[in-house]
């Protein structure tokens, strides 16, 4: 593989507060090729939105900060750049979207201003150029009667239109890598598709990384390439999203999946996995999982696993891990 | 203009009328009940106020009819707009009105443009600067203005930039005396506006500052926040562009409720400064009873509130495209 367009490296994020620091991201390494879906999984509270907004250094500081590690896009390493050379990057190369477009568009504005601000910022386009490149992108996000819908404001589109405006915005300076951040949690199962197909089908036209935030593995199996899988802030097994299905390795991944096959469950219709992610405060010594592992033996109790490969470029955080395969 | 906007100024504008005519016969009535009436206070000040001589004045002014009829006769007059005589300085009411009305809207409207203009600044600045101490140092000095007492603050002020400093007019509306025309007018009114216009303004300011910082910290919570970030603007676009136009709304709402407020304010301020509007013809005619000229002035009054409120729902449209007005 070439170059990947984007490379994290032991990237760690924390949060004060009054009762003392959260780890949200702890150590966490992985990498994105070019055309490639990363799909990054777990819980809700595993860390997964906050390594996306730290990507962007959109964290809040105070009370967040990245504590440690390397962004490196196109071999550029993000964290060590000035917010105004930041601010050149952001929406330029690389670009986001996020859960609910309700909420993510300017209510008081039109949706040309909206995206014509990413045209004027990055590309310095004019104003009778920026409606031209507005219309145009609107096209190709498939929002019917574009030249109407520039002109109109959020609240006379549908919430799949939207998400749609937000990825016109988005992929309005052909970005090297999109993160979408859990993109069709708030949308109609209906839209959800069409919009993934949307995003797949630019991924594959304009040759971007995808970062895939989601909680989702039905939508991981139809569009990803590769998974990283969070819990508690730490990367616990990473692979092709067909050694994840096939073999998953770690118990939590394998909750997950356990989780998502309802429809295979005999006599339950639900199978879950018991418990809840450990409260940042309340974080067991030894692996964070261990409380809810059915399989734990003392050892997780005392001491934190090691990402281990149990084959090239399948890491996973459990000492049994390498015991275990197509179990 | 779009056709529902004008639409909905005409309507508007017609519901005006039956809001103004229930204020004024409120007023009427409410007015009525005092004590004394300019029959006395007149009769009092030439100094030989016989009986018959007041009883007299009386059915001059209409004062001796039973009160319906008066009513009646009042509100009947008022729909042709015809506000009466002003019982002691013998002018029609309108005259004396449209004398004064002008330097009092100049001073309510650059105290309000005043608050808000600079209300909203400091409030952003403020919003930016969260639990820093610039930040502190604003809420506190709101603070302070917000308890002082306007009469006290334009005393002040005078002594200090008219009488210590000696740079800025202690009262009146023009240089007497200097008959300047076109633009030296207009800039010697507006040398004599600035203290007190900040005088009545300040108040206001503390007011705007305060909320607009909350309104903008709520705004900053929000989505489009993010999203605005993430596409690459600078903290100060963000502010001014995107936080700034939906944090405006509450800002405009209050500073539209606050008209009403605004005008009592004045009255004070036009006393201590010599200024003169409606507030100096207000303080006249309750001390002498005049009833059509005070009447006559709360009629004009509630038009101008009124009409304020009008001009504040369309602001709002402007602002927020959610609004739609029908």
């Amino acid at each position: 593989m070439s170059a990947p367009v984007l490379d994290v490296r032991s990237l760690s994020v924390e949060f004060e507060s009054t009762l003392g620091t959260i780890h949200a991201v702890r150590d966490l390494s992985f990498s994105i090729g070019e055309g490639e879906t990363l799909a990054l999984v777990g819980e809700s509270g595993s860390g997964k939105s906050t390594a996306a907004m730290a990507l962007l250094r959109l964290i809040p500081n105070p009370p967040g900060r990245i504590s440690s590690g390397a962004v490196l896009l196109a071999g550029r390493d993000l964290t060590a750049l000035s917010e105004a050379d930041l601010r050149g990057v952001r929406g330029r190369e690389m670009a986001m979207i996020f859960q609910d477009p309700m909420m993510a568009l300017n209510p008081v504005y039109t949706i040309e201003r909206q995206i014509g601000e990413v045209l004027r910022l990055h590309l310095g386009l004019s104003k009778s150029e920026i409606l031209a490149e507005v219309v145009e992108l609107l096209r190709l996000v498939g929002v019917p009667a574009p030249e109407e819908r520039a002109r109109q404001y959020p609240h006379n589109l549908s919430g799949g239109m939207r998400q749609r405006v937000m990825i016109a915005m988005a992929l309005a300076c052909r970005p090297r890598l999109l993160i979408a951040d859990e993109p069709t949690t708030a949308l109609d199962v209906t839209v959800q598709a069409q919009v993934l197909d949307l995003i797949h089908g630019l991924k594959e036209k304009f040759g971007m990384a995808v970062l895939l935030i989601t909680h989702d593995l039905g939508i991981v199996a139809e569009t990803a390439n590769r998974v990283v899988v969070m819990y508690a802030g730490r990367k616990v097994e990473e692979g092709t999203v067909g050694e994840i299905f096939a073999d998953p390795r770690h118990p939590y991944t394998r909750g997950l999946l356990g989780a998502a096959k309802w429809e295979e469950a005999d006599g339950d219709l639900l199978r879950e996995i018991p418990g809840t992610v450990p409260s940042p405060f309340e974080m067991p010594s030894g692996c964070s999982f261990a409380p809810r592992c059915a399989e734990a033996i003392p050892l997780c109790r005392s001491a934190m696993p090691e990402l281990k490969d149990v084959a090239p470029g399948r890491p996973v955080r459990c000492f049994l891990a390498e015991g275990r395969g197509h179990g | 203009m779009k056709k529902a906007t004008f639409q909905f100024v005409l309507r508007r504008l017609l519901q005006v009328v039956p809001v103004v005519l229930a204020i004024a016969a409120f007023n009427f009535l409410l007015l009525r009940m005092a004590p004394g009436d300019a029959a006395d206070i007149l009769a009092g000040q030439m100094g030989h106020a016989t009986v018959e001589f007041t009883e007299q004045l009386r059915r001059e002014f209409g004062l001796d009819r039973p009160l319906y009829q008066q009513f009646f006769i009042y509100m009947g007059k008022l729909l042709t707009l015809d506000l009466g005589m002003s019982h002691l300085q013998q002018t029609p009411v309108v005259d004396l009105i449209v004398d004064r009305l002008p330097a009092t809207l100049i001073l309510m409207v650059s105290a309000i443009l005043l608050a808000v203009i600079v209300g909203i600044c400091i409030g952003i600045a403020a919003a930016r600067r969260q639990g820093r101490l610039a930040d502190n140092l604003i809420s506190v000095a709101a603070l302070l203005v917000y308890a002082t007492p306007a009469f006290w603050l334009g005393l002040m002020l005078i002594v200090l930039f008219s009488i210590k400093l000696d740079i800025l007019p202690s009262g009146g509306m023009m240089q007497i005396g200097a008959g300047h025309e076109g633009l030296a007018h207009v800039l010697d009114v507006t040398w004599h506006l600035i203290l007190p216009a900040t005088t009545l303004g300040l108040f206001y300011v503390a007011i705007y500052t305060r909320l607009m910082r909350a309104s903008m910290l709520e705004v900053y919570g929000l989505d489009f926040i993010v999203t605005a970030r993430a596409k690459g603007l600078s903290e100060g676009v963000i502010a001014w562009t995107h936080a700034m136009r939906n944090a405006l709304l509450p800002v405009v709402t209050l500073a539209g409720v606050q008209i009403g407020h605004l005008l009592g304010g004045s009255v004070l301020v036009e006393t201590v400064f010599g200024w003169p509007g409606l507030g100096r013809l207000v303080f006249d005619a309750l001390l002498q009873r005049d009833l059509n000229l005070l009447l006559g002035i709360l009629f004009i009054s509630s038009v101008v509130v009124v009409i304020a409120n009008l001009v504040v729902d369309l602001v709002y449209g402007l602002l927020d495209p959610r609004i739609v007005h029908r």
